[in-house]
Order: structure tokens, then sequence, then C-alpha cells
């Protein structure tokens, strides 16, 4: 009994069946031991190594910007799939459910968390990857992971850039049709891009408005309702199974190529 | 106080602007040795202080309250999809910095012989992930959701009028992060600005490591040793990437002419459009022929000095003051090196063309959409 009475709470609740079961060994990690068991031991922390050099846990060398993006990705992964509750993505409905959003919802931050957090995710990657630049960590043999790196910058924007339509506003048109006519330009596959009339059999020309880059883009020779669906299917679905894909292999290499780079 | 409005309208104009960007640049970061001389006498070194930052902090924060006192000012910064782009301007700031005042030190203590900042003694030197890292993380994590749950609270997210195919507003900007390349539409075509620049921006960075290979001076913050490479990504980083995007949204108004911070952004403002072609400077002007029918006749010398550029420039620069990184890198990695290199110089060089000879394209071949 007097023994019992030394053990604090947590202590006593870290040694009940329950907790043991949840987190593998169980006990509160007081030693060095334990410890590198609590971080083998969880799915989650298992990213990690279980000792790292001193410099890697300062906030001075590592910013932090790379776990910042990982972070504000789960934000806008919760905050999305609340979102999609209440948004519809046809044109009839988009304007208005996002007004609903606003003016029904009381203390209704979503869709705030939603757009502020993929604006501080596009500068968090950028300054991600200008720590990692200045640290020379793209040398190898970290020349690939960087790489994926790069293609998750592209996906970011991306994700961005299409989530940038759904509210159906003017901003958001035009700023789309803004990016979409771009790929009209597309060498070769854009009906306006240089080279796009040397695919032509006779007078049968095969890239058209109707069949160009910027089609495939929005869907149709105007922004319109198949576009909408276009990049809300992207934005919500498509884009996000890509970068998780490209996320898991990036942390993967992390670790695999020597976990985070330091001085030879 | 409204003169020094205007001084700050005057030097926000792009071509002010960009040239003295231009001449400071290789001054703030040297590429080489003699830049490097220059830094240093100037005092250009001290940037990389602590009172530095204090200072450019403390400016950059009078400068925005003070500009937060003028209606055109507070119109463009407060406007809710360019206040991401205020935050990114000092964290870019401090974040550059940040990184060049740590490798300044670690040069330092190179220069003596001594272990950068970064190095450890494996594998005793070595922390714990728990507790070490996780508490870091999760005080990050509660910063980070605390900073966005404020933001969110503090600045509704914005919703304009509904969509409307017929109105297009003025100006029209794709969003903010695109503005940088929206911008060089400007200086380009929809097919380089809007297409083939920005894959190459991809396979440049993609390629970096493979054209910059040595694996020493990693690990750590420097810049001495890797003095050319830093420079050039600090021209992309900062110069082509950052400052493009805040002329294209800060800087642009209706009709995307060049409007100061501090100017009204007037739908009726006009601005000359004399921009000609390279072929009619030659044959309208020099020759006074009139434009030839045959479109290679007419475009003979753009496309000549266009192929010149790309393919005679890059072995003559092997040749002669390039000899060294030539041999160091060998043919593959020097020609897509020096490729990328000078497709990216093509942009401030359109830009200087355009500003001095009001030259549109070098080649210009609507028939085709092929204009360059």
């Amino acid at each position: 009994m007097s023994e019992n009475n030394k053990k604090s709470f947590l202590e006593k609740a870290a040694e009940s069946q329950v907790w043991k079961s949840i987190f593998r060994g169980g006990g509160v990690p007081r030693n060095r031991r334990q410890r590198m068991m609590s971080v083998l031991n969880s799915v989650f922390l298992h990213l990690h190594p279980v000792r790292l050099p001193k410099h890697a846990v300062k906030l001075k060398f590592t910013w932090c910007m790379g776990g910042m993006s990982f972070f504000i990705f789960l934000i806008l992964t919760i905050s999305g799939i609340l979102l999609m509750f209440y948004y519809r993505p046809t044109i009839e409905y988009a304007y208005t459910d996002i007004i609903d959003l606003a003016e029904q919802v009381p203390f209704g931050i979503m869709r705030e968390l939603h757009r502020w957090g993929a604006h501080a995710m596009v500068i968090t990657v950028w300054l991600h990857m200008f720590r990692v630049f200045m640290t020379g960590s793209y040398k190898p043999p970290r020349e690939f992971n960087w790489g994926v790196g790069v293609v998750l910058l592209l996906l970011t924007l991306l994700l961005s850039f299409t989530g940038y339509l759904l509210p159906w506003d003017q901003l958001a048109i035009w700023a789309i049709t803004v990016g979409g006519n771009m790929a009209r330009a597309t060498p070769f596959l854009g009906s306006e891009g240089p080279g796009a009339a040397l695919l032509a059999i006779g007078d049968i020309n095969f890239i058209t408005m109707a069949s160009d880059a910027r089609f495939i883009l929005i869907g149709g020779r105007f922004m319109g309702e198949a576009a909408l669906l276009r990049f809300y299917v992207l934005h919500c679905i498509g884009l996000p199974f890509i970068i998780m894909i490209f996320m898991a292999v990036h942390f993967w290499r992390v670790r695999k190529d020597g976990g985070i780079s330091t001085p030879v | 106080m409204g003169s020094f409005k205007e001084i700050v309208n005057t030097i926000s104009n792009p071509t002010i602007l960009f040239t003295s960007v231009l001449i400071l640049f290789p001054f703030i970061f040297p590429p080489t040795d003699w830049f490097d001389k220059w830094h240093r006498k100037l005092g250009l070194h001290h940037l990389w202080g602590t009172k530095a930052i204090i200072i450019a902090t403390i400016g950059m924060t009078a400068f925005f309250i003070y500009g937060l006192g003028d209606y055109n000012f507070q119109k463009i910064v407060l406007k809710p999809d360019n206040v991401p782009i205020s935050g990114m301007i000092f964290l870019v700031v401090f974040f550059t910095w940040l990184s060049m005042n740590q490798a300044y030190k670690n040069d330092e203590l190179l220069d003596k012989g001594q272990k950068p900042d970064e190095f450890y003694e494996a594998p005793n030197d070595k922390v714990l992930v728990w507790p070490d890292l996780v508490y870091v993380e999760l005080i990050s994590l509660i910063i980070m959701s605390a900073f966005l749950l404020v933001w969110s609270i503090g600045l509704p997210a914005p919703i304009e009028e509904p969509a409307n195919p017929t109105e297009s507003p003025n100006p029209a900007k794709a969003p903010w992060y695109f503005l940088g390349l929206q911008e060089m539409l400007v200086y380009f075509d929809p097919w380089m600005a809007g297409v083939v620049l920005p894959s190459l921006i991809i396979v440049a960075l993609m390629a970096m490591p493979y054209i910059d290979r040595s694996p020493e001076n990693s690990g750590f913050y420097s810049y001495k040793r890797r003095r050319l490479g830093i420079s050039l990504y600090m021209f992309g980083w900062l110069v082509l990437w950052q400052l493009l995007i805040i002329v294209g949204t800060v800087l642009r108004g209706p009709n995307w002419n060049f409007f100061g911070p501090f100017e009204y952004w007037d739908v009726h403002k006009l601005e000359a459009l004399t921009n000609i072609n390279l072929s009619e400077i030659i044959y309208i002007k020099f020759l006074n022929t009139g434009l030839p029918s045959n479109i290679l006749v007419r475009e003979i010398w753009g496309i000549l000095i266009t192929l010149g550029y790309f393919l005679i420039l890059p072995p003559l620069l092997a040749k002669t003051i390039l000899r060294n990184m030539y041999e160091k890198l060998g043919v593959a990695r020097y020609s897509i090196f020096i490729v990328l290199i000078i497709t990216a110089l093509t942009l401030p060089i359109k830009m200087y063309l355009r500003w001095i000879f009001n030259l549109k394209y070098i080649i210009s071949i609507p028939e085709y959409f092929f204009n360059f």
C-alpha cells in the first residue's frame, strides 16, 4: 500500500492492462531503454530514428518547416473533409454553399482554416526547400529525395490551384481562367501553342479548342460545370492520393538516405 | 511625407527596381572571389550580423505601418489573398538572414581549421528522439495551430460576387503564388511564360543535385565554399521568384500597367504601346523596304540570333571564361547546366530589350503562334 502511494497517477495508469495494450511495452518512459522503445513501438513515431545528432533538434538548424508542411497538410485534410459535408460542386450550389458556410455557421472558421492553411503550406514548403538547399542537403546521397521534394512542391501548388476554383466566385473563375489559358499555349498540345498546326492531316487539325490541353484541364471549351467538377475531384481525391504516395516515399527516403544531413 | 511616397512609387518601377537589384545582387551574394572582396570592402557582410536583422525588421515593420495609413497601399496589401505575401516577405528576409548568419559563422570556423557548428562526435553526441525531438515538435504544432486559429478568426476568407464568365475583372490575376509567372507574360508569350519556363524551373530544380554533386560541404550552413551555387540559387529564389511575385501582386494594376505601392489604380492610366518586333526594326526602320512576305526571310535575323545564343554561346563559354567548369562537369552536365542558365537569362535580357528598344519579339511568327 505504502509503495503504491509513491507512484503518480500517470504511472499507475501506465501499468494498467488497457494502457499496456495500446502502447506496446507500457510504463512511462523514464530510462533510456524505455524512451528508445517508445519511439520504436509507435507506428507514428517510428518515422523518426531513435537517436539524432544534436543539431537535428535545434530549430535554428531545421526551422521545422518540413514538419510544419506535413502538419498543415493534416489540418487541411481534416478541415477539407468537414467542408465536403456542406459543399456541392455544381454551378447551382457551389457559391451559395460557401455563402451559407460564412453566414449560417456560428463561429465557423473551417473555410478560413482551410484557405489560410493552404497559403501557409505553400510558404512552409518553399522555406523547407530553401533550408534544405542552404544546408547542402540535396547533394548525394539525397539527390533522388530532393527530386521527390520538387514533385511535392509542384503538387502543393496544384492542390492550392485546384482548390482556388471551388468557391465559384469572380475571384475563383478568373484566377483559374488566367491559369487555364496558359494550357492553350502549350507547344504542340494547345490550340494556340506553337507547333499545334503541324499536327494535322490536310485541313483536319487534331489540336483544336475542343481537343487541346486546356480542354483536358477544364473539361470543355469554356469554364463551366465540367471544370468545377474536374477541379473538385482532383482537389479532393486525385491530387491528395498522389501527394500521399510521394510523401510516403519522401519520408521513407529521408531515413534510408541517412536521416537528417550532417557534416561529413 | 508626400515626397517619400513619390520616391517609393518611382523606385518601385520595374526598370529601376530590377536594375538596382541586378547591380547590388552580386555584391550581396558574391559569386566569385572578386565580388567577395568588394562585398567585404563595402561592409555588406554586416548584413548577416545581429544588428542588421533588428534594423531590417524594425524598418520593414515601420514601412508597413506607415504604408497602411495610405488608402492605396492599404487596399492592395490588406486584400485578403495578399495578406500571406506580407507575411512571406518578413519570413523570407528573416530566414535568408538566419541561414546566411549561420553560414558566415561556419565559414569563419572552417577558415580557422575548426569543425562547423553542426559537427558532432558520433555516436556519443546523439540525443534521444523521445523526449528531445518530440517536445520540439509538439511545441511547434501548438504554435502553428494557435497561429492558424488566430489568423482564421481574425481575417475572413474572401468571397466575391458569384462567378460571371461574361464580366472579366481588370486586372484578372492568377493565385498569388503564380503571379511571378504571370509577370513574365509581360515579356514572353504564354507558351514560354506559362508552359516552357515553369517546366524548366521544375527540371532545373531536379537537375541541381546531379550537377552540383560533390557531397562536401553538406549538412551545415556554409557560403564561402559553395559560393557560386548559392549565389545562383539565391538569384532564382529571391529575384526571379519572390521579387516577381511581389511585382505581379502589388505593383500591377488595371491592364497590367505598373502602379507604385502608393498609387491609385486608375483604369484609364495610359501607357503607350509602341512595342515592335525585331523584323520590323530591321526591315522597316533600317532597310526601309517593308516586311518581306516570306516568313523565313522575314524572321531569319531573329532565328539566327536565337540559334547563335543557344548553340554557339555555350561552346564559346566552355572555351573561355567557363573553361574550368566545363572540365569539371563534363559535356553532358555542362550542356544541361548552361542551357538552363542561359534560358533563365533570357528573362532579364528580354526585359532590357523591352525597356531600351521597345522590342516585343525577337522571332515573331504569329501565323504558327510562335513568338519568342
